[in-house]
């Protein structure tokens, strides 16, 4: 038990990615605000990314995690970038960026 | 208690805890504050399992660029002077029934696969390799990854512009 | 014979007059308006014209060619193929076809040409041309069929140009009725037409030996149909007793004459040209061309001959007691067709086409002369009201005068020796009851001619003042024609005169090839019976002159009153001949006023029983569609309604899922993530994978519509704050 704990593995690294996505998912559903979704949805990448490395570091032994995780790096950029823009303009439109007031699609 | 697992839980720590602020606070500015934290854990991660590359990247783009953007929204976005930066949260219930049950499969997946292992987890600065395999088997990626941001630039421009409204009267 | 001369110029003699009646009927209105009524003439005339140099071309080539080898064919299309009948548009030139075209363009043109004068005045005038053109185009076409069906075709078209013609003044109801008349009695006898053709193509082939349309093959089969019966009566007979039948239609014989006199309703120059000179004698050209046929039965024959002779007769007879100059001439026209239905009959083909030609000028010249006087007298056709006009239309007289000489049959015109031929013919070929007939008939011609011309030119003018003073002579392009054909009468005598009167008989030698295969006995005899000839010929002249001398005294001296012979035995007869013998009245008493009554019962049959049907069977059919209009608005109706009802109920409870509410989607989204991670664990040997993604889409559209609804509600309450503020 003792070793399982002190020796650090490849499922130790899995753990605290699962509690950072299953955080960014609460985050994601529980927020009204579209910025505080966006943070959730760094959450998530993050989660992602850590796994991408610590498959690579115990798994493969090769780069593929690595750059796939710079890859991601890269489009959450973009994602923020863009999510951002967004959300200003549906403030611009809206007033609000409460995504329950932002509900044209309703059918 | 070795000096490896001494740093990890520290790091997993720090990255849990600030991602409980992020997701639970009721406060926006002090969850994108928080996020700052679970960033650091996350680079500290990297360096952990010899990324030091990636955990540099993870520094320099997330902390430097993406937090402070996320910043500027905020602060764009609601007054200063307005108190109730709302981050009110809804359904909290089953959000967290759902939240345990995909967190308990997970886990008990993550339990019980048997996964692959080298016997020796390599430890060497990885620049190099990172930087042949960008030019080498994920050049296409690679090129087409300066096209989405370049996209995602002009994108970004154009949904965020200010709507004119009314007749165009131009300067 | 046995070879024809193939040439290619045939079909232009048909052509340019049915492309002149196309352009004039086509762009008719157009081209008077543009370039005045010259240009419709110009047109008509110009078709004529040359339809008749394209004939003068077919004659010189047969006058270039041996006797037996006159026989020119142009094979325009292949029409009717069917077995051994072969039947084709194509046009063939003998000699008796090439004197008929020769006739029908020669004197049709010259009718073109007074009618430029004549219908100056008429609103329609392309329209006449375009109708006369295309009479032309189908006289033409029927003259020059070289097979019995393109002969129909002709003939049908003939037909109806008169029809149109004699109704072309259709304001006046009188004339259309009179249209009407001619097509309908023309009919009887185009259906006789047509079953002779008929029982002609199927009694050949019963023969066995093949069946044809083609004149020149039909004459070399003919005698197959020796010893061939159809309903027990020889086909021969049958069949060319049929072909009379059509022959009396157009030709206006006994009983089917009351047609023609009715058509004088029409413009003068369509008397002229188609009443009087082409297409009434289309009957008789008919005869000729199926000679082979009509010898073949000396039944039929005798039956022509003697509704040929009869009809001279009784026409003769009408013609007496007319006062309508143009109603005049129409009788004598019918019954100058009996003399030419006689020489068939007596299988003078010879003689009666010989007639046919010279009547062809002086009728023609006549009706024209009587058109100029109708001109003049500003539409009046009662001789009663004429007289005197000698003076005042010089030249309209005297071509008048030498066509009635003719048609009286006084030597050395025209008429005389074609009359003479006949009667002499009818004489020497055993039939002088006949004969006698003819030569009473004679008698009354010369009388009722002569007759016209006291009334017409001799004596006072009898017509009021207005129309005294507008009396002038025809302007010259109705004038030329009238001398023209004047000549004609004249002249065109001596083409056939006797050898008794030392003439060579040039028509007769001209004609030998068509008619060398028949039977006609008539000209076999009569170069050993000189001395009766001479004596019938001095008969003939005399009754004539007696029939002359008779006007003379009644009409122009009046030393003798008309009312002596008016008033022979109580006025019956006088009457009876006054009203046409009644005929007309007779024929409206049984065959329209049957015709009516049949028609009449049929309309009670129709009313009655098909009414009677026909309403239930909409009954019945009704209550059929009302019972299923009830099943299909309450069976398939409800079906399909209820369909749509069921699909609209889900579609609008589903529709409240697709809130637009982004963090509902994500609830649903990790839902189904979490359901479909979850179930296949806990019941870890499910069977049915189907039942698992049933039960996940169960519980997350559960959890939807349960979230919905409160947004649902939550929406009701803004609307009542007014959403307005929100945004």
């Amino acid at each position: 038990m003792d070793g399982l704990l002190l020796d650090i593995g490849l499922r130790h690294f899995l753990f605290v990615s699962l509690a950072v996505f299953v955080l960014g998912l609460y985050c994601v559903l529980t927020r009204k605000n579209a910025i505080g979704i966006l943070l959730g949805v760094e959450l998530i990448l993050n989660s992602a990314n850590i796994n991408y490395i610590a498959f690579s570091h115990f798994s493969s032994g090769n780069y593929d995690g690595q750059v796939f995780a710079i890859f991601v790096i890269m489009l959450a950029a973009a994602e923020a970038v863009i999510g951002l823009a967004i959300v200003l303009g549906i403030y611009q439109n809206f007033s609000s960026i409460d995504i329950e007031a932002v509900d044209s699609l309703q059918g | 208690m070795p000096l490896e697992a001494l740093v990890f839980y520290l790091l997993a720590a720090l990255t849990i805890g600030s991602a409980l602020i992020v997701a639970g606070s009721h406060n926006l500015v002090y969850s994108a504050f928080a996020l700052l934290g679970t960033f650091m854990g996350v680079a500290g991660l990297y360096a952990l399992l010899a990324a030091d590359f990636v955990a540099v990247i993870q520094v320099m783009l997330y902390i430097g660029g993406i937090l402070v953007l996320i910043l500027f929204a905020v602060m764009l976005t609601h007054r200063i002077a307005d108190v109730e930066v709302s981050n009110r949260t809804v359904g909290r219930i089953p959000a967290a029934l759902i939240l345990g049950v995909v967190g308990t499969v997970m886990g008990v997946c993550i339990e019980a696969a048997e996964w692959v292992q080298h016997a020796e987890p390599v430890v060497e600065p990885t620049t190099l390799g990172i930087g042949e395999a960008f030019l080498g088997p994920y050049i296409l990626p690679f090129e087409l990854a300066s096209v989405v941001l370049l996209v995602a630039l002009i994108g970004a421009v154009v949904v965020s512009r200010k709507e004119l409204r009314g007749p165009m009267v131009d300067g | 014979m046995d070879h024809p001369l193939l040439v290619s110029y045939l079909r232009w003699i048909v052509l340019f007059p049915l492309l002149g009646a196309v352009v004039n009927g086509v762009f008719g209105a157009k081209i008077q308006e543009r370039f005045g009524k010259n240009g419709i003439s110009i047109v008509a005339c110009a078709a004529v014209g040359l339809a008749f140099i394209f004939a003068l071309r077919a004659f010189f080539q047969l006058t270039g060619v041996a006797p037996e080898e006159r026989y020119l064919l142009d094979t325009l299309l292949r029409w009717i193929h069917i077995g051994s009948l072969q039947v084709d548009i194509a046009f063939a030139v003998d000699p008796l076809s090439a004197m008929m075209i020769l006739i029908v363009t020669g004197i049709g043109g010259l009718i073109h040409l007074y009618s430029i004068g004549y219908m100056h005045d008429d609103e329609a005038y392309w329209r006449f041309f375009a109708y006369l053109n295309l009479f032309t185009a189908a006289m033409l076409t029927l003259v020059l069929a070289d097979n019995l069906v393109l002969m129909f075709v002709g003939w049908e078209g003939v037909g109806l140009c008169s029809y149109g013609l004699i109704g072309f003044w259709y304001k006046e109801h009188a004339n259309t009725t009179a249209g009407n008349k001619a097509f309908i009695v023309n009919r009887i006898g185009d259906a006789g037409f047509t079953l002779g053709i008929f029982i002609i193509f199927w009694s050949l082939f019963e023969a066995g030996h093949g069946t044809t349309a083609v004149f020149r093959d039909l004459s070399q089969l003919i005698h197959h149909l020796e010893g061939q019966l159809v309903w027990g009566i020889p086909a021969a007979t049958l069949a060319a007793l049929c072909l009379f039948v059509g022959a009396a239609g157009k030709s206006a014989q006994i009983p089917l004459y009351v047609w023609l006199p009715d058509a004088m309703a029409g413009p003068t120059p369509v008397s002229a040209l188609i009443h009087a000179a082409t297409m009434v004698t289309a009957g008789v050209y008919m005869m000729a061309r199926m000679h082979f046929l009509f010898s073949m039965s000396p039944v039929a024959l005798g039956v022509v001959a003697t509704v040929g002779a009869l009809t001279a007769l009784v026409a003769a007879t009408i013609g007496l007691a007319q006062f309508d100059i143009k109603k005049v001439l129409a009788y004598s026209t019918v019954s100058q067709l009996g003399y030419m239905v006689l020489g068939v009959g007596v299988g003078a083909y010879g003689a009666a086409v010989f007639h046919l030609m010279t009547h062809a000028f002086f009728k023609a010249c006549l009706f024209l002369g009587s058109g100029s006087v109708i001109h003049a007298m500003g539409d009046e056709q009662d001789m009663r009201k004429m007289g005197g006009l000698r003076e005042k239309m010089p030249i309209t007289f005297w071509t008048f005068l030498i066509s009635t000489i003719a048609i009286a049959g006084i030597p050395p015109l025209a008429g005389f020796f074609s009359k003479d031929e006949i009667l002499w013919l009818t004489f020497s070929g055993g039939h002088p009851l006949l004969w006698l007939i003819g030569f009473a008939a004679a008698g009354m011609t010369a009388f009722y001619m002569f007759r016209q011309i006291f009334m017409v030119f001799f004596g006072e003018n009898r017509a009021d003042e207005h129309t005294k003073e507008h009396l002038h002579e025809s302007p010259p392009v109705m004038t030329y024609p009238l001398i023209v054909l004047a000549v004609g009468a004249l002249f065109a005598g001596f083409l056939g005169v006797p050898p008794a009167l030392g003439g060579s008989n040039i028509l007769e030698h001209w004609l030998e090839p068509v008619f060398a295969g028949g039977h006609g006995g008539g000209h076999t005899a009569h170069h050993h019976v000189e001395v009766i000839e001479y004596v019938l010929m001095a008969a003939s002249v005399g009754i004539a002159a007696v029939g002359i001398f008779l006007a003379y005294l009644i009409y122009y001296r009046r030393s003798v009153s008309a009312d002596t012979f008016t008033a022979v035995g109580g006025g019956v007869p006088y009457q009876a001949v006054f009203n046409k013998y009644y005929i007309d009245e007779l024929y409206h008493a049984t065959a329209v006023r049957g015709t009516l009554a049949v028609s009449w019962l049929c309309s009670v049959f129709d009313r009655n029983v098909i009414d009677f049907i026909v309403n239930n069977v909409a009954k019945v059919t009704g209550v059929i569609g009302w019972a299923v209009g009830r099943f299909d608005h309450y069976i398939i109706d409800g079906l399909v309604n209820g369909l749509a009802d069921v699909t609209f109920g889900i579609g609008n409870r589903l529709r409240q899922i697709q809130t637009g509410n982004l963090s509902i989607y994500l609830y649903v989204i990790v839902g189904a993530i979490a359901v479909s991670q979850f179930l296949p664990r806990v019941g870890a040997d499910i069977l049915f994978p189907v039942v698992i993604v049933f039960l996940s889409l169960v519980i997350v559209v559960g959890i939807a519509l349960w979230l919905s609804t409160r947004r649902i509600q939550w929406r009701l309450m803004l609307t009542k704050e007014g959403v307005s503020e929100l945004r």
